[in-house]
């Protein structure tokens, strides 16, 4: 039974020898192979998404002016930005907009910096003994900045909804423009090539592990919000709805372009397509069954968008999606997607190519993931006033 | 036999003239009308597919053109900015004229204008607005 260390895989990465494959290869590998055998003939699987995750966002530490100020009040190209965190740090979210300009937001800003543009900065405080400035209007760079670093809460969901309408009235989510009437049905997750999907249940990815971040090496730095491990699985172990998600780190000034983009949702907002890549070491084959997952074997639910509460209609698998069409209600509906598969695979390429030139070595995280996690509900605790 | 769409713009005072029922009987061009917007003595604007002989259809338009109608092939009207396009596959959800499309191998966006039909769900569906399509 082959049973291998992070330290034995990682001397096989510096030495040039370490066998990768992307989760895609592996799992065509394993129409032939035993866990077993992959494991002993596998060190590591790359796996990669990119999709619009709306939790997202930047910490940016301007630096300080002289005289300087305490920035209370702060806009970046308009966009307002937070102002809760001591003098000249605050933290850009991918959503935030001026409900005036609701296509220009918080993602588009952080492109722009990521494009080496310069931005807008107006900041307003009350003035203090020690920070006696009460405005300024200026403009930065990535590179006049202290610190910009994406900090993400909740991304890289494990497994996510297919989204259908079957009211006769069109809409427009953030999971694109859903035609009425059961015309059409999206999905978001890269199936079989989608990180958590092949370690579902974080025997490899927690607190520490580096990961690839919009191109550059980044870290999985806690679970992400929204953290769920008790939702339904199916026989392969896969829960059949979004469950888990990872809170990540990355220093944007390293990032490209390439793997990071702004996004506009028609009469939703502004979200940020985000580029992920996450090597899974075969420890085992237990592992090696783990990553070798296909897209036959992931399920997922098909939820009515257009209904209150999003009632379920029906389970449909990534095979299935990707042939074009589900059947919904009994009807046949026309899906799409709405992540890059084409993305996600460049990623899982050039990440397995990182590793096999010693450039990215996996990483023990330093704690795993809780387990037997649950949502709670927002509760109202005050009735809603009659007028 | 070819088969071509056009944008054809009418001036405000075209309305009274049957110029697509002289398409078809002057010039044997078989027309099938994919989408019209008409405000009377104001414009009116046409997504117009014609099939007939190259020589007719040419001819067909420059009857058109004469009849001071401003007619412009489809393709000349769609702006795609594809080298800014991250094959996400929201614009193939609402394509249903299935001018757009997306899937195997390459998972990589196509797009064949001809099979547009000018609905235009594209240009907001496009979560980087890289669609423009000019109707009017």
């Amino acid at each position: 039974m082959t049973i291998k260390t992070y330290e034995e895989i990682n001397r096989k990465i510096k030495a040039g020898e370490a066998v990768v494959l992307t989760a895609e290869e592996v799992s065509e590998m394993a129409r032939s192979c035993s866990p077993e055998e992959i494991a002993e003939r596998v060190d590591v699987v790359t796996t990669a998404t990119f999709g619009a995750m709306c939790s997202s966002g930047a910490i940016i530490n301007f630096g300080h002016t002289t005289p300087p100020i305490r920035m209370e009040k702060i806009r970046l190209n308009g966009v307002p930005c937070y102002e809760g965190l001591a003098a000249v740090d605050s933290y850009i979210g991918a959503t935030a907009c001026d409900p005036e300009k609701p296509e220009y937001g918080g993602a588009h800003v952080i492109q722009d910096l990521l494009e080496g543009k310069e931005i807008e900065l107006e900041a307003w405080g009350k003035g203090t003994d020690c920070y006696p400035r009460k405005h300024i209007k200026t403009r930065i760079t990535k590179d006049s900045v202290n610190e910009i670093f994406l900090f993400n809460p909740r991304n890289a969901y494990q497994n996510y909804n297919v989204a259908v309408n079957t009211t006769a009235r069109l809409i427009h989510t953030y999971m694109g423009t859903l035609l009425p009437n059961l015309r059409n049905a999206t999905y978001s997750t890269a199936g079989e090539l989608s990180p958590l999907l092949n370690d579902p249940e974080f025997r490899t990815i927690g607190i520490g592990t580096r990961i690839f971040l919009g191109g550059a090496q980044g870290f999985v730095v806690w679970p992400g919000t929204q953290f769920n491990t008790s939702k339904p699985k199916n026989e392969f172990g896969i829960p059949v709805s979004n469950a888990a998600t990872i809170a990540v780190i990355g220093n944007l000034k390293e990032m490209s372009p390439e793997f990071i983009q702004a996004a506009y949702f028609e009469k939703y907002g502004t979200s940020l397509f985000v580029g992920m890549g996450i090597p899974i070491p075969v420890l085992d084959a237990d592992m090696a069954r783990r990553v070798s997952i296909r897209n036959d074997q992931i399920e997922t639910s098909v939820l009515d968008y257009g209904s209150p509460g999003t009632p379920k209609l029906g389970q449909v698998t990534y095979e299935q999606l990707r042939s074009g069409t589900i059947k919904v209600n009994g009807k046949k509906v026309r899906t799409a997607p709405v992540a890059s598969l084409a993305k996600a695979r460049q990623i899982a390429s050039l990440l397995k190519k990182s590793i096999q030139e010693g450039a990215f070595e996996i990483t023990c995280p330093v704690q795993m993931f809780p387990q037997h996690t649950s949502l709670k509900s927002l509760t109202e605790t005050e009735g809603e006033k009659q007028p | 036999m070819i088969k071509r769409r056009f944008i054809l713009n009418f001036p405000p005072d075209s309305g009274d003239k049957p110029l697509s029922y002289h398409l078809v009987r002057d010039y044997d061009i078989r027309i099938n009308i994919l989408k019209a917007e008409v405000f009377p003595g104001k414009r009116g604007s046409l997504l117009l597919e014609m099939q007939g002989t190259a020589a007719n259809i040419e001819a067909g338009i420059s009857y058109l053109t004469r009849h001071e109608v401003v007619c412009e092939p489809l393709e000349k009207r769609i702006r795609f900015q594809h080298e800014k396009c991250i094959n996400c596959g929201n614009c193939t959800a609402v394509c249903f004229a299935g001018a757009l499309t997306i899937g195997p191998p390459d998972w990589e966006l196509q797009f064949d204008k001809s099979l547009c039909v000018v609905c235009e769900l594209c240009v907001t569906a496009c979560p980087l607005k890289l669609f423009e399509i000019n109707f009017q």
